[in-house]
């Protein structure tokens, strides 16, 4: 436990990226197995851990001293982690020494072994045998509350900088492992084979694309690419690994359970990635229909009969990652789509359709397109190179979007203020914001900038769950202004529609949007895939130069 | 006597009616007692001081030659008799000099500690418990928060950054008397031999310090020539935390600000000084050592000088011990 509290401690004050890589790779390097392993996955959130409830801690805490006392640390620090970690002691002077310390390891599989009744002793006594750093730790993890400002993602760079891997290595293997990760840290220090999944029907990270900024096109030979429609529905994975069928959000939440009729007819074998939609497939020659008929659907635990017939869902097939068991993720784009076409020919036709491409020969052609689909439910284009393999985030270059109506942004909700007349007991009043470049070089650098407030464009059901949201994650008031929790991994992207954009010296963002509504709530999308400020800078730009 | 009648919170400090003297006091008087050289304790312009030798010596550095009117040493353990009230000085373990002061008249003896801590430091002389029907404590760290941990351990933290980024110059904040002698000596305790750079402000109280047999190995003035930047790659560097903000810290390659002082305990301190590695070195005493001192000695009162009164106070009334809270103002140690 001292190694992984040492380390949290250090990243909790070292504000440069690279200062981070540095301790969290010397951290994996250092650290035995399987310690690492867990440490891992604390900081990257694939940790479970038995949880502990803050009063059970404060219970405890006070069983040994007296309250006043404990009242005027609690004032001083702030903190209730902090304060029982450094109080826990009182006057007992002797110190713990480090090796005598339990493991995060240790830790980990008491915790996760322990019967409802002997939780109360258990941490009792961890907190007894570990030192005020490391039982800082502990709390922080028992909690569920451990904030460090390093993202899964950042960790993975450190595991590639600590062992020389290509980080999409790591990040094709990556939801198919678990802790304490052994096989992965032996694999990445030479020492074994690249790990085998145990099942393929995993969710894979999906390949996202960047939007089309201002000459990005240019130089580029549309020869090279293809285009497909933007289709208005949710991005999905479906898995399909003997007879393990899984329906995965682009986030990598399993929504298997609300979508029986879809995972019946997953009769293939393999990863594909595609648009859920409701409707009918153009095999089965009916419509797609809209968003908010998809919006039914979504959200679900279950589904009933009338449900499934009223609003039936179906799959228009984008890309494959698995064809059966064989990765094809590394071959181009156009052998994959041969494969994918097979694939769907061969699945039901009423539940699957290949996402037709769309012939173009010049962008100037493309732009007509899309600003003109033949069908409602298209929100524009998506262009792909045609060598491109699959791989995993948001690279620039090999896939883009191209999005019918410019003014349209995934943007991240920041605060909530109580709304007016009969909407007084709601949190109605949004102030939106999407990511930016912060003081700090890359990724982890990033930080959300407030760009503009919508009170109106959702529904009464739709306002019932953003209320429900504030008032669960509110981390901070500023008298009727209520923050909320907006972190790349956690919070709630809303899709913004706006009239018009222009700069603005009065905002902090430098823009400032023209009647901004809440076009949508993307609850299948993580705040890391909001738009980022550059986007709505090039909306800017462009407007003015056109 | 009633014990408030030999000694009482007056407005320039606590004051001994019956030998007409101030320990510590704020402002100027005719007759002061010091018990150490930081400069909320030992402040200049007083008529006649008694101190130990290296008090003297400090208050002369610092405020120079003519600091007050007359100065007289006194050596540990001798007793001083003045008007009838005997007083006597007694290491205090806080900086090198620092003595807690012991009064006692008419069958009452009082021991105002000053500021002490009891673990060791190899750059002044170890902390003795003084017997005393009133002991006069400070609380700079009275919460139960505060545990110093071993200073080798923290001095541990600072070498093995050194190996991570040896890039980057390390800059530690230290108050410049005590604090930075102190921790340029648990350097080379252990094994750091390479050259230690000081801000010039700290030049003449670490020369003072190694006169007095402390010795602190190679050290050299921090300040930057054009074009000799990465001569700090990987270098100590040490000065005080006031020191930081400004040009003269920037200019340095990289720099991880380190900070030595036990408000490093908590973790929103370290994060709102800036501070990249904080190291919980302190002079003072602990939540466990200052309950563990009143324990020791166990006075018949109690008096609360600086710091957290409160919290000690209510310690010492769950232990039975009458106390009470002095609410001195002015001591804002300057080597917590
Ligand atoms: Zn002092």
């Amino acid at each position: 436990m001292k190694a992984f509290a040492a380390l949290l401690d250090r990243l909790v004050l070292t504000p440069s990226r690279n200062g981070k890589l540095k301790l969290l790779a010397d951290y994996f390097r250092d650290t035995p197995d399987p310690d690492r392993g867990y440490g891992l996955a604390a900081i990257a959130g694939t940790l479970d851990l038995k949880s502990v409830k803050p009063a059970l801690l404060r219970d405890l805490v006070l069983e040994r001293m007296d309250e006043v006392l404990f009242r005027y640390s609690y004032d001083y620090v702030g903190d209730l982690a902090e304060t029982i970690a450094l109080v826990w002691d009182q006057e007992r002077k002797e110190r713990i020494d480090d090796d005598r310390q339990p493991r995060l390891s240790a830790v980990v599989t008491r915790m996760n072994a322990l019967g409802r009744t002997e939780v109360r002793g258990a941490v009792r006594d961890l907190l007894d045998r570990l030192d005020p750093s490391a039982r800082f730790a502990f709390i922080k993890l028992a909690t569920g509350a451990l904030r460090i400002g390093v993202s899964a993602r950042l960790a993975k760079q450190a595991l590639a900088d600590f062992s020389g891997r290509d980080i999409t290595e790591i990040e094709t293997l990556w939801h198919g492992l678990e802790p304490p990760y052994e096989a992965l840290f032996a694999w990445l220090e030479g020492r074994a084979e690249r790990p085998v999944l145990a099942t393929p029907a995993i969710f894979h990270s999906v390949m996202l694309a960047n939007p089309v900024g201002e000459g990005d096109l240019d130089g580029l030979d549309p020869a090279d690419f293809a285009a497909e429609w933007k289709w208005d529905g949710i991005r999905v994975q479906l898995s399909a690994a003997g007879s393990t069928r899984r329906l995965y959000s682009r986030s990598g939440d399993d929504i298997s359970a609300a979508f029986p009729d879809i995972v019946e007819a997953m009769t293939f074998q393999g990863v594909i990635d595609g648009e859920l939609l409701v409707g009918g497939t153009a095999r089965s020659n009916s419509a797609t229909r809209t968003f908010s008929d998809l919006q039914q659907r979504l959200n679900r635990k279950t589904v009933n009969a009338r449900m499934l017939e009223d609003y039936p869902a179906f799959v228009r097939a984008y890309d494959i990652l698995f064809d059966a068991e064989a990765d094809v993720r590394p071959e181009n784009f156009v052998t994959r789509r041969s494969r994918l076409a097979e694939l769907v020919e061969a699945a039901p036709h009423d539940r699957f359709d290949l996402s037709p491409l769309v012939p173009f020969s010049s962008w100037g052609e493309l732009e007509r397109l899309r600003a003109d689909p033949p069908d409602p439910v298209i929100e524009g284009v998506m262009i792909k190179r045609l060598d491109s393999a699959y791989q995993a985030g948001r690279l620039k270059g090999p896939w883009f979007k191209w999005k019918r109506d410019p003014y349209n942004v995934d943007a991240v909700l920041m605060y909530a203020q109580r709304g007016h007349g009969k909407r007084s007991s709601y949190y109605s009043d949004f102030t939106f914001g999407v990511w930016a470049q912060g003081p700090e070089d890359g990724p982890e650098g990033d930080m959300l900038v407030p760009v503009g407030k919508a009170y109106f464009g959702f529904t009464d059901a739709e306002l019932e769950v953003l209320d429900r949201f504030v008032r669960n994650n509110t981390v901070e008031r500023f008298g009727p202004v209520r923050a909320v929790r907006a972190e790349p991994e956690f919070g709630f992207v809303v899709e913004v529609a706006f009239e018009g954009i222009n700069r603005s010296t009065r905002h902090k963002s430098g823009v400032a949007m023209r009647f901004p509504r809440i076009a949508r709530l993307r609850e299948d999308k993580l705040p890391r895939d909001a738009d980022r400020l550059e986007t709505l800078m090039a909306l800017v730009e462009a407007k003015e130069a056109g | 006597m009633k014990p408030d009648q030999l000694l009482y919170p007056a407005p320039a400090g606590l004051y001994c009616p019956s030998g007409d003297f101030y320990v510590d006091p704020m402002r100027p008087v005719a007759r002061a007692l010091i018990t150490h050289g930081h400069s909320d304790h030992a402040r200049a312009g007083h008529g006649a001081v008694l101190a130990t030798r290296e008090t003297l010596d400090i208050m002369a550095i610092r405020h120079g030659p003519d600091f007050c009117g007359t100065a007289q040493p006194v050596e540990f353990g001798e007793t001083i008799d003045l008007s009838g009230t005997r007083v006597s000085f007694h290491p205090a373990g806080h900086v090198l000099g620092s003595a807690q002061i012991a009064i006692a008249a008419d069958g009452t003896r009082f021991c105002v500690s000053g500021d002490y801590k009891r673990s060791p430091d190899p750059t002044c002389a170890p902390y003795e418990p003084v017997a005393c029907d009133v002991f006069i404590t400070e609380a700079t760290f009275g919460l139960p928060v505060f545990h110093h941990p071993d200073p080798k351990g923290e001095i541990g933290k600072l070498l093995t950054s050194l190996k991570q980024f040896p890039e980057r110059s390390h800059l530690i904040g230290a108050y410049s008397l005590g604090k930075a002698q102190r921790v340029i000596r648990l350097l080379r305790d252990c094994g750091y031999d390479r050259p230690v750079y000081i801000h010039g402000s700290l030049s003449k109280l670490c020369d003072y310090y190694v006169s007095r047999g402390i010795d602190l190995g190679d050290l050299r003035p921090a300040t930057l020539e054009k074009g000799d930047r990465t001569d700090f790659a990987g270098a100590v560097v040490v000065g005080p935390p006031s020191a930081f903000g400004e040009r003269w810290a920037r200019r340095f390659p990289e720099p991880l600000v380190a900070f030595a002082s036990g408000w490093m305990m908590v973790r929103q301190r370290a994060k709102q000084g800036g501070v990249e590695l904080p190291l919980v070195i302190s002079d003072h005493c602990d939540w466990p050592e200052l309950t563990e001192t009143i324990r020791d000695l166990a006075p018949a009162e109690v008096w609360v000088t600086h710091g957290r009164e409160e919290a000690l106070v209510r310690w010492c009334e769950l232990a039975g011990i009458p106390a009470r809270p002095l609410h001195l103002v002015g001591y804002e140690d300057e080597g917590d």
